[in-house]
């Protein structure tokens, strides 16, 4: 026989270490449909019909966040036949409010108190017994760190499961609420099973909608929610949430004895320091700092480059060469392999090692608990923008490289803050960005130092207006951002947890990201090496690249940009091919218009094309295109991230379009008015940029006010 | 009226009634601020903004402007 068990809890419980245990490396690991929380499941350890469902953690069952409901969607749609609530022992009032939640859904419990040593440890003692007679739901005392007591946790789940009881809960609340949740239930049609009757009349008091459209039958119980209303002078849910608290006092008063009071933990005292009102600050950016140089500078650097220089430059590429000549491999199939796929996959892994390390900080960090430190610290500027306190981190990392600063994204819990955060990393110029800001300083600017400076403020001035601008949007609008967070206690993660996330958010991206990426770069090879040489259709050698399919887009595509000034001499298409090839990676713009200019080869920043660069576009259309390339679609990889974690077309599509349309908008109102001001003539292009800067400065301050209501997607 | 945001770090007050609606006030309840519970302030955060609080034993950082919402003796 079969077995479904849910592992249910609140967050930083301690849930994924005991989901760990149990299941061991027989996971799988994907996202719930359609939305950006990850979905958890694996085979208990020795028992392959026992399925473990790893839930969201949780603090409710209400239908606010995200995690909530796809939990409880879960919960009441698939029924597993069993519940493991873990709860952590050392937080266990807060913790049991979920518990009573779980317990109405007509599903067996076992309730597993996790910590139980660190309880012990604070002369704390828990007496699970007496929990389990008032809670009337099994209690198991585990470590899930150590391994204690889980296996019987698993074995009480496994034999309840197989009994298929169905269980009442016993907790009781006041009496009028009492007899309110007696009456609707009476209410309730045929195809509610007796057990979660308390479930869905309880949801049906509380108003909550989300819970009416899954039902056949929806009874009237605007009296009942009246009566309430008026004799506790409060609204329902409000009431109903305090009853569940009032009840866990009650149970805590007669389970948990305290042991010596006062002192500080050892989480107080790590506090003490790194929450500090002059200290938080310099530590925090210390901290960033080491995260930094160590995944993005130094050790990160070096396997990256090594990847990309040595294991796709030096050895495979070479190798496979050589197999293919062997066996005769036809030209177009050659380059083909070499530089679609093997470039393609190249420019994948490329980034892998960068990112594993910078995984592992991140686990690190949000598994020791500093990471809620980091919002504590920053959500005061972040969030004027629309975005986290989190939002920071990949921000940071995104300077180096957008790829793994997208995948930062993920530690951030709020939906609407992710995604703001992910379309609005790549604005922060990264470090394949730097061979183009070379050459547009060097071509145009006498290597002046303000242009790389200004290519930073340009990056963070697109993120900030952005944020405000699309906080302001219809698509953002709705979500509230609550700031009520926990602070969890200090843990020192464990080897093995902090590994399988890196691993696991590493792998994802190789999978999903992969295929797109390896797709878009085979394209685009095709494009740029085929095209027609008088008259004839075939495969062109590198400097040929302005007979490619690619120049005929460019030269069709050209028009688009000629308000951009990428116009002078009609070669205003070579910048749009070099913006184009920007896309599979952005050091290859200055590569392509080496190429376009009839050099094989260009130094990093370009300089022996400087002069020809020169005369095609003026000072001002080159800032624009430089600007331009830092704020439109990053390279494929990112994008790759981008739709990874997005996990939805219509936002993946909307990102770029967003990310595209802004760099035109701003590039052109760059050129339009840089031509004004410096004498040149007044057309209708300058109308138009100064409607789209008019039409920006009102998205940017049209008054606003802040929702409090929540629309999920 | 004696609101959490008003109360200066260091002090343990009591929580009299929460005001507002929607999904604010019920995470703040759900997060166990509700009526008759004491609350301790223990810091703001180094830019002023949110604060930090004890409450049934565990630390809640949560931003002024809710914690306006907390009405508090």
């Amino acid at each position: 026989m079969s077995v479904k068990i849910a592992l249910a809890g609140n967050p930083n419980c301690g849930k994924t270490t005991l989901f760990n245990a149990l299941t061991g490396s027989n996971q799988f690991v994907g996202n719930w449909p359609g939305v950006t929380v990850e979905k958890k499941e694996g085979k208990l350890k020795g028992h392959k019909d026992v399925t473990i469902m790893d839930l969201p953690g949780i603090y409710s069952l209400s239908p606010y966040t995200l995690e909530e409901i796809v939990a409880r969607n879960y919960l009441i749609n698939e029924r597993p036949d069993a519940i493991i609530n873990i709860v952590d022992g050392t937080n266990i009032e807060r913790n049991l409010y979920l518990s009573t939640q779980i317990m109405e859904l007509g599903i067996p419990v076992v309730m597993a108190v996790n910590m139980m040593d660190l309880v012990e440890k604070a002369g704390d003692k828990i007496h699970t017994d007496k929990l389990s007679k008032l809670l009337g739901c099994e209690v198991v005392e585990i470590s899930a760190l150590k391994g204690t007591g889980i296996q019987k946790a698993a074995e009480k789940a496994i034999s309840l499961a197989e009994r298929k009881n169905e269980v009442t809960p016993v907790h009781e609340f006041d009496s009028k609420v009492e007899d309110a949740i007696t009456a609707v239930g009476t209410m309730l049609g045929m195809d509610i099973p007796e057990a979660q009757k308390r479930f869905f009349a309880i949801k049906l008091l509380e108003k909550d909608d989300k819970i009416k459209e899954q039902m056949k039958l929806v009874p009237d119980v605007s009296n009942e929610i009246k009566a309430l209303e008026d004799a506790f002078d409060d609204d329902t849910e409000s009431i109903i949430t305090n009853e569940r608290y009032v009840y866990i006092s009650s149970i805590i008063g007669k389970c948990v004895t305290k042991g010596r009071k006062g002192g500080m933990t050892v989480s107080d005292k790590i506090d003490r320091w790194v929450t500090n009102r002059w200290l938080a600050l310099p530590i925090f950016a210390a901290v960033m700092f080491i995260v930094y140089y160590v995944s993005i500078t130094t050790v990160g650097a070096f396997l990256t480059d090594w990847t990309n220089d040595v294991l796709f430059g030096e050895i495979i590429p070479p190798a496979v060469e050589k197999l293919l000549v062997a066996v005769n491999c036809a030209d177009w199939l050659q380059g083909l392999i070499l530089d679609g796929i093997v470039a393609g996959v190249g420019a994948v892994l490329g980034f892998v090692p960068q990112m594993l390390v910078l995984f592992i900080f991140l686990a690190f960090l949000e598994g020791c608990g500093y990471m809620a430190r980091v919002a504590f610290i920053m959500d005061r500027i972040f969030r004027k923008f629309g975005l986290s306190g989190k939002s920071f981190i990949p921000m940071l990392i995104g300077s180096g490289c957008g790829v793994p600063g997208i995948m930062a994204s993920r530690t951030i819990e709020s939906d609407r803050d992710r995604k703001m955060t992910i379309m609005t990393t790549t604005f922060v110029p990264c470090g394949a960005k730097l061979p183009i800001i070379a050459l547009i300083a060097g071509a145009f600017f006498n290597n002046a130092g303000w242009v790389a400076w200004s290519a930073y403020f340009v990056g963070v001035v697109a993120i900030i207006c952005s944020g405000i601008i699309l906080k302001k949007t219809k698509m953002f609008s709705g979500e509230p951002a609550p700031f009520v967070m926990e602070l969890p206690a200090y843990h020192m993660p464990t080897v093995g947890n902090v590994l399988r996330s890196m691993w696991e958010r590493g792998w994802s991206f190789i999978k999903k990201a992969g295929t797109i990426i390896l797709l878009s770069t085979i394209v685009l090879w095709f494009l740029m090496s085929f095209g027609w040489v008088d008259g004839k259709f075939g495969m062109l050698e590198a400097e040929q690249l302005n007979d490619s399919i690619l120049a005929s887009i460019g030269n069709v595509i050209a028009p688009i940009f000629a308000p951009l000034g990428w116009t002078k001499a009609g070669e205003g298409w070579k910048m749009a091919v070099a913006a184009i090839t920007g896309l599979i990676a952005k050091e290859n713009v200055v590569a392509t218009f080496g190429m376009l200019f009839g050099f094989a080869e260009v130094a990093e920043d370009g300089s022996e094309i400087w002069g020809n660069l020169a005369q095609v576009m003026t000072p001002i259309a080159a800032y624009g295109f430089l600007v331009f390339n830092l704020l439109c679609a990053p390279c494929f990889a990112a994008m790759g991230a981008i739709k990874r974690e997005m996990n939805n077309a219509k936002w993946f599509w909307f990102a770029i379009g967003y990310q595209c349309g802004l760099a035109y908008v701003v590039s052109l109102c760059i050129y339009q008015f840089g031509i004004l001001f410096t004498g040149g003539g007044f057309g209708l292009w300058t109308v138009v940029a100064v409607v789209l800067l008019i039409a920006f400065l009102y998205m940017l301050f049209r008054p606003y006010k802040e929702s409090k209501s929540l629309k999920v997607a | 009226m004696k609101t959490l945001k008003e109360i200066a770090v260091g002090q343990t007050v009591t929580v009299k009634r929460l005001h507002g609606e929607g999904p604010v006030k019920r995470r703040i309840m759900d997060m166990g601020i509700t009526k008759g519970v004491s609350v301790f302030v223990r810091k703001v955060a180094p830019l002023g903004d949110p604060v930090e609080v004890t409450v049934r034993g565990y630390e809640l950082s949560l931003r002024k402007a809710d914690a306006e919402m907390i009405e508090v003796e």
